[in-house]
C-alpha cells in the first residue's frame, strides 16, 4: 500500500507484488524503483511498515504480508 | 476514544466522552482548514488521507501517554479524511481533567504528537488549480 506522495509517484494505492525467493524490505524497494525510477528520491524519507509495524530495510517479507510505504506524516 | 472518520466532525460527543464527575476543566482543540498556505497561497481545500490501522494505534499510544503523564484525565481524538473545504474541521481533541492547567497541557501534547506521529497526510489544493502534498514530519523510526 502506498500513501500520499509515494502513491502519486507510483500511480497506485494498493497492489499485489510478486517477489523473488527470500524477499526483504530493501528488495521490495529495489523492485519498485526499477519500475518507477522517480521513487528513488523518496526512499530515504519513507518508512516501511509490515502488517502495521514499522520495520527496517533488512526485514524479511513473506507471502500475504501487507506492506505500507509511509512518507513523512502531515496530519492535523 | 480515538477515530478516523469521513463525515464532518461534531465536537459535542467528544466533550461528553471526557466529561466526568472528577473534571473541573474540559479543553477542546479543533484543527480547521485555513484559506492561506504557510507560503501565502490561496487555498481552496485540503485532502487528508490516513492509514487507519496504524493511525488509530498511534492515536491510542498518545492517549495512553497522556493518561500516564497527566493522570487523572480523559482524552478523545478524531481525525477526518477526504477532501475538506476551507473552514471545515480536520481534527478534534477533547481532554477532561480536574484542573485547567493540566487539561490545556494535555491537549497541547495531544495535537503536537498527533501532527508528528500519526499516519495521516494532507495535500493543499490551491485556487489556481495547482495542488501539493505538504512536507511532513519524519516520524519516529
Amino acid at each position: 500500500m502506498a500513501f500520499a506522495r509515494v502513491r502519486d509517484v507510483l500511480g497506485w494505492a494498493q497492489q499485489t507484488i510478486e517477489l523473488d525467493a527470500d524477499p526483504t524490505v530493501a528488495g521490495l524497494w529495489d523492485v519498485l524503483i526499477a519500475r518507477v525510477p522517480a521513487l528513488a528520491a523518496l526512499r530515504a524519507s519513507t518508512r516501511t511498515a509490515r502488517n502495521g509495524v514499522v520495520v527496517t530495510a533488512q526485514t524479511p517479507l513473506g507471502a500475504g504480508d501487507e506492506v505500507a510505504l509511509l512518507p513523512p506524516v502531515s496530519g492535523g | 476514544m480515538q477515530a478516523v472518520v469521513t463525515e464532518p466532525i461534531d465536537p459535542g460527543p467528544l466533550v461528553e466522552r471526557v466529561r466526568t464527575r472528577e473534571c473541573g476543566a474540559v479543553v477542546t482543540f479543533l484543527g480547521t482548514v485555513r484559506a492561506r498556505s504557510d507560503d501565502g497561497r490561496a487555498v481552496d481545500a485540503l485532502s487528508y488521507e490516513a492509514y487507519p490501522p496504524m493511525a488509530l494505534a498511534e492515536m491510542e499510544s498518545i492517549a495512553q501517554e497522556i493518561v500516564e503523564r497527566y493522570h487523572p484525565c480523559h482524552v478523545a481524538m478524531v481525525h477526518r479524511v477526504g477532501k475538506l473545504a476551507v473552514g471545515e474541521t480536520s481534527v478534534a481533541i477533547a481532554v477532561g481533567a480536574p484542573h485547567r492547567a493540566q487539561a490545556f497541557d494535555a491537549c497541547e501534547y495531544a495535537i503536537d504528537e498527533l501532527k508528528k506521529r500519526v499516519e495521516v497526510w494532507k495535500k493543499e489544493h490551491y485556487e489556481d488549480g495547482d495542488e501539493r502534498w505538504l512536507d511532513g514530519h519524519c516520524a519516529h523510526p
